[in-house]
């Protein structure tokens, strides 16, 4: 199914600006879409991107053809680099997250519950998973972000009152932005604070299972 | 006169035997020792193999050399590769038993195992099925629960320059679990992209120290390159 809203290219580019509004210098990218975000970020602004991988300073995806075998993101794909790079080990690494020295992270997500729950480790169906580091940035990380599809492929809601997937860690979003969507975490519930253009609030709520809280100053996502 | 390089990769790994526990490094496959995992498939059986994620034994020719897998990333990437397919149905048969652990609790393990530190309080995965029977403790206002240190019979990793004494140096992104397994085996083999002479590693850019390996064998980098194992989904 053609998902409406915006492309993963555009959800990554409503993220950096997230990033650059709150001021980050330090910032994970979980394995997934969020990968692609440097490509949107301006370099001057030297928001250096952590690869649970081993890498601080973390550039563009690149073409296989530009493949240095040695080198890639926590997706496992070819990557540049930015200067003042720095390359660690896997301790190290998360060391950084666990240890709150990273600032924000944006994350993928299979669910994302009304209280901020997430769960991205297990997908539905499957007996074994891929914790990877979801946990350990769950744990240390202060923002996270999670960027997502707002349905599955089915069109059911993944902005959900309680995830039915096993859970990463309670409470732990504070920011969605999905292809429709720009929605705060708050102990009062889910702020609706932008909508993808073309798309109005009411037709964001057909398709999230909590009652959304629309925002006084609601808007169209500008980017 | 130290000399831990040996000429072939069989020689080097003679002794993996049935049963082994054997640590292997790599993230999704960067920077994993291929050539040696490729090796060791035919040779033993009812192996403990512990990996970061499934791309560290993307060389492995036959699966069913698997006893048990500890790991931190699973099942995203069984259907990436058709072998795999194999993999995923002896995981929900049961034969393969497979441990998860987050990466972060997985590489701490790995590291206390390697530094005489038993057992270590972790809130990573407190609360869901990660710390499920294990004892927990507050500290700081926060669960957390106790993990066990982690060590192999063998450790294979792969490292970009070696000498004969065991120094290592690795590169980029390549370096991530080699340096921490490497400390927590037994026996510790390397497979290095180049072997260079005494002295010629940089002291202050040596990654790993020499007491920590055992033994090392030249590889040109051939099996190191290969096409990416994972499609964004």
């Amino acid at each position: 199914m053609q998902q409406r809203g915006m492309t993963r290219e555009l959800m990554c580019m409503r993220a950096g600006q997230e990033l650059l509004d709150k001021g980050y210098t330090y910032v994970n990218l979980g394995i997934g879409i969020p990968t692609l975000l440097p490509e949107f970020v301006p370099q001057e602004a030297e928001i250096m991107f952590h690869g649970e991988n081993g890498v601080l300073g973390l550039g563009r995806v690149v073409e296989e053809s530009e493949w240095d075998f040695d080198l890639s993101n926590a997706s496992g794909e070819p990557v540049t680099t930015v200067p003042g790079v720095s390359y660690f080990d896997s301790s190290l690494a998360f060391a950084m997250l666990r240890g709150s020295h990273v600032e924000a992270s944006v994350v993928g997500a299979y669910e994302v519950s009304e209280k901020g729950d997430l769960a991205n480790w297990q997908g539905p169906g499957i007996r074994t998973g891929s914790p990877g580091g979801s946990l350990d940035i769950a744990v240390g990380v202060k923002h996270v972000i999670a960027i997502m599809m707002h349905t599955t492929d089915e069109g059911k809601p993944r902005i959900v009152k309680q995830c039915s997937l096993a859970i990463t860690a309670k409470g732990v979003i504070s920011t969605i932005i999905t292809n429709l969507a720009v929605m705060d975490v708050t102990s009062q519930g889910l702020i609706l604070r932008e909508v993808a253009q073309g798309i109005t609030a009411g037709e964001v709520q057909v398709v999230t299972e909590p009652k959304l809280i629309v925002s006084e100053q609601l808007k169209e996502i500008a980017l | 006169m130290i000399n831990k390089i040996y000429s072939s990769i069989d020689e080097a790994s003679y002794d993996i035997h049935d049963g082994s526990s054997v640590m292997i490094g790599g993230f999704g496959g960067i920077g994993s020792p291929h050539n040696l995992v490729q090796a060791m498939s035919g040779k033993a059986r009812e192996l403990t193999l512990i990996c970061g994620s499934i791309g560290a034994i993307m060389a492995l020719k036959d699966v069913s050399c698997i006893k048990r897998l500890i790991s931190g990333y699973v099942s995203t990437l069984l259907a990436v590769k058709e072998e795999w397919a194999r993999m995923a149905k002896m995981i929900d048969e049961g034969e393969i038993g497979v441990e998860l652990v987050p990466f972060g609790n997985f590489v701490e393990r790995i590291r206390t195992g390697g530094s005489g530190i038993p057992a270590f309080y972790t809130p990573v995965g407190a609360a869901t099925i990660f710390g499920k029977d294990k004892e927990t403790r507050i500290f700081e206002g926060r669960e957390c629960f106790l993990e066990r240190a982690l060590r192999a019979d063998f450790a294979l990793i792969r490292a970009h320059k070696a000498d004969r004494m065991g120094n290592l140096a690795y590169r980029k992104t390549a370096r991530n679990y080699n340096p921490i397994m490497a400390m927590a085996a037994d026996v510790t083999i390397v497979q290095a992209d180049e072997i260079v002479e005494v002295g010629e590693l940089e002291p202050d850019c040596t990654h790993t120290p020499g007491i920590f390996v055992d033994r090392v064998v030249h590889v040109e980098p051939a099996l190191t390159k290969f096409a990416r194992v994972r499609k964004r989904t």
